[in-house]
């Protein structure tokens, strides 16, 4: 079903961190950026369609204008806006945005010490999320207000209904029809919160986890799709939490789930090296869900750490894994 | 990233270094004596009250160089003198030993089952001397007390920070390339077979639920591996069978090769400085530890033996180059002109591998310099 294609080589390996690939596909531009993180840094590669140029970019985490040690990355996700496009890093230190290219950084939102800033998604807003580094978690999401053009980016809204940290956050919201929930936040506990954006965010649901990390969430389709530290991929329905599916999916820890919205392609990823590629089939108003299993791709010897569709029908996908320096794709054949 | 990793990084890189010197010093025919008392020694250093006090402050991860000076002082704790290329290798052994075991460990809890294995070990080395026991007793309980409340989501992030740690490093320990559980360029083998981890499902299932969450459909789907159920836990406690045999003793009698090391043609070498060498905040902590370790096992010369641990020839010669670019105090010798005389003498390919390891120069304070002198004459 699916095919290698040739790696893109990065200058830095993967570090080993859930959801550790973000990918942005530019059309007008004929290209697409990829960012891994590597322990300190984040090594981002712009590829052309052509497969002929490839340029390499690396940012690192710290404050701007200070030259004090940098600390260490949880994360780094593009974040699709109506209006803009933005590169999200999040470390021990703080928040950065950048611009999409990781040309300008736009924003820097420092945190106070032990806090750690962890995921980042989404169109609407910017949801980011925040945790203590240590045992004590705080779980605080933070929502920022972008402007279509500048750096004047605020700090609108702290939500805090999480004990744990967060590990994960998705959104959805679906062209014509008005979604009911379009936020789906995760945390170390496997616990899930489902919220609607607004003028202020409304929590309409939590899903509890059984103290096994949700290490990845997705929403589609009213559908959260949440992949465990157990293994397993769970689907539920975000606003009631009625339990749709369970995949008994990888023999380790899931380290990224990601879906290709047009297709209904699911992809899951993990620590036993494999990668797998699922249909779903959701129908909202009869409430019935299928998912069937087409593909696998194993990496060998490889703790995959990120997968991501590179397109929205899920025609490719490409693929991360700790101590490896490069990007494997996979097309469909 | 994870604050609580240092004891767990002392204890199982402490327990591979105690495991390797056990081997070494029996291949030597070192005297009874002499290697229970630098067991003794090294061992009471290691789980003092102190040292582990501050190992369990919550504190970050730092460099391989801070590992390393704090190694190669608690073996220096007994009547042992290494050479720095031995120490050198040393480190190498017992940090690919430990990523190993990080990187196969089935799930995140098992780190500390892996831990306990070391400990248990090292119990059994210095199980003549009343105090030394007393003292991995106590270490072993305030373990138990820090880590048993830790979700596993929280274990986890300690391993991947260990793993953060880790990156990179790919030297070849014929041991495991003996027996396949490393491949020629320094990869671990993961395999997608055997017991899945406790608490995980065989890979296999899809099962589609009602809105009452009753079971309306199962599918099975091929899993791309053979899996099997997971084996029965193992104990948590201070003494029980551990059932997994990651953090093990792998070093036996009879294989003194199984301690060579070897780096992959075609594989990076990994340098082991951070971005800032020796930042602020790295001097304070290895000041802490080193403060915190007891001085009153200081040998007197005389008393003392030496002894170089890796002494095939070839391993002699790298150990002359390692000693001479690395440790020669830089404020009173050229550096730069003595590394390029001896690299002069090798070959191209063994050029690049050396010029690899050069730390980058740190223009900074001199209280760094002093305290890296300081460390050189270890």
């Amino acid at each position: 079903m699916y095919h290698k294609e040739k790696s893109i080589q990065i200058k830095n390996s993967a570090s080993a961190l859930y959801n550790n690939l973000s990918v942005l596909r530019i059309a007008p531009r004929r290209l697409t950026h990829f960012t891994v993180v590597h322990a300190n840094m984040v090594n981002m590669v712009s590829a052309s369609w052509d497969g002929l140029n490839y340029t390499h970019r690396q940012l690192q985490s710290k404050e701007p204008n200070v030259a004090t040690s940098t600390s260490l990355i949880m994360q780094a996700a593009f974040c699709v806006l109506p209006s803009r496009d933005l590169l999200v890093v999040t470390s021990q230190k703080g928040i950065q945005m950048y611009e999409s290219d990781g040309s300008i950084m736009v924003y820097w939102h420092a945190l106070d010490t032990p806090e750690t800033a962890t995921g980042s998604v989404c169109p609407r807003d910017i949801y980011l999320s925040l945790s203590h580094s240590i045992g004590v978690s705080s779980g605080a999401i933070l929502v920022f207000d972008v402007p279509s053009k500048g750096s004047n980016i605020t700090l609108s809204e702290v939500l805090e209904e999480h004990k744990e940290s967060i590990t994960d956050m998705a959104s959805e919201c679906s062209g014509s029809q008005e979604c009911i929930a379009n936020l789906v936040t995760a945390d170390d506990g496997g616990n899930l919160c489902v919220w609607k954006s607004g003028e202020e965010f409304q929590l309409l649901n939590k899903i509890p986890g059984f103290d096994m990390s949700c290490s990845s969430v997705k929403l589609w389709k009213g559908t959260a799709v949440a992949g465990y530290g157990t293994g397993q991929i769970r689907l539920y329905e975000a606003v009631t939490g009625i339990l749709h599916a369970e995949i008994n999916a990888h023999a380790r820890w899931i380290y990224s789930v990601d879906i290709a919205p047009f297709s209904g392609l699911l992809l899951s990823a993990a620590e036993d090296s494999l990668v797998r590629v699922w249909h779903m089939t959701i129908t909202p108003e009869t409430n019935s869900v299928e998912v069937a299993h087409l593909h696998n791709e194993c990496v060998t010897d490889t703790q995959i750490c990120g997968a991501k569709f590179c397109d929205g029908d899920g025609y490719a996908f490409a693929v991360t894994g700790y101590d490896l320096s490069e990007i494997i794709r996979y097309i469909q054949s | 990233m994870s604050m609580r990793t240092l004891p767990l990084v002392f204890i199982n890189l402490g327990g591979e270094m105690l495991y390797i010197l056990d081997q070494r010093l029996r291949a030597h025919n070192t005297s009874e004596d002499n290697s229970e008392k630098v067991m003794n020694d090294i061992v009471g250093t290691m789980f003092s009250k102190a040292f582990m006090d501050e190992l369990l402050k919550p504190q970050q991860l730092y460099s391989h160089r801070t590992m390393k000076t704090v190694l190669t002082r608690l073996a220096h704790a007994s009547i042992m003198r290494l050479n720095p290329a031995s120490m050198d290798r040393l480190y190498e052994l017992m940090v690919m030993a430990f990523k190993y075991q990080v990187f196969l460990c089935l799930r995140p809890k098992d780190l500390l089952l892996i831990s306990y294995n070391h400990m248990d070990t090292i119990r059994e080395f210095v199980k003549d001397t009343p105090m030394a026991v007393n003292q991995v007793d106590e270490t072993h309980r305030k373990i138990i007390e820090t880590y048993s409340s830790f979700t596993e989501g929280e274990l986890q992030l300690l391993r991947q920070t260990l793993l953060t740690f880790f990156q990179d490093m790919h030297v070849r320990v014929s041991l495991f390339l003996k027996d396949q559980i490393q491949n020629p360029n320094g990869r671990f083998a993961l395999t997608t077979s055997g017991p899945v981890p406790h608490g995980t499902d065989v890979p296999g299932l899809i099962r589609i639920f009602d809105c009452r969450g009753r079971e309306v459909r199962r599918r099975e789907f091929p899993s791309g591996g053979s899996y099997t159920s997971s084996i029965r836990e193992g104990s948590f406690e201070l003494h029980g069978n551990r059932v997994i045999r990651l953090g093990m003793n792998m070093y036996t009698v009879d294989h003194p090769e199984e301690t060579h090391t070897s780096r992959a043609p075609s594989v990076k070498v990994i340098t082991y400085g951070s971005p800032n060498p020796l930042a602020k905040e790295e001097l304070n902590l290895l000041a802490r530890l080193m403060g915190s370790m007891k001085t009153e096992n200081e040998p007197k010369d005389e008393s003392g033996f030496r002894i170089n641990l890796f002494n095939t020839d070839k391993e002699e010669e790298e150990a002359w180059v390692f000693f001479f670019s690395i440790f020669i105090p830089c404020c009173y010798i050229n550096r730069n002109f003595l590394i390029k005389a001896f690299l002069s003498c090798f070959t191209e390919e063994r050029q690049v591998v050396l010029r690899k390891e050069e730390k980058p120069e740190n223009p900074s304070n001199n209280k760094g310099e002093e305290l890296l002198a300081m460390m050189d004459d270890l």
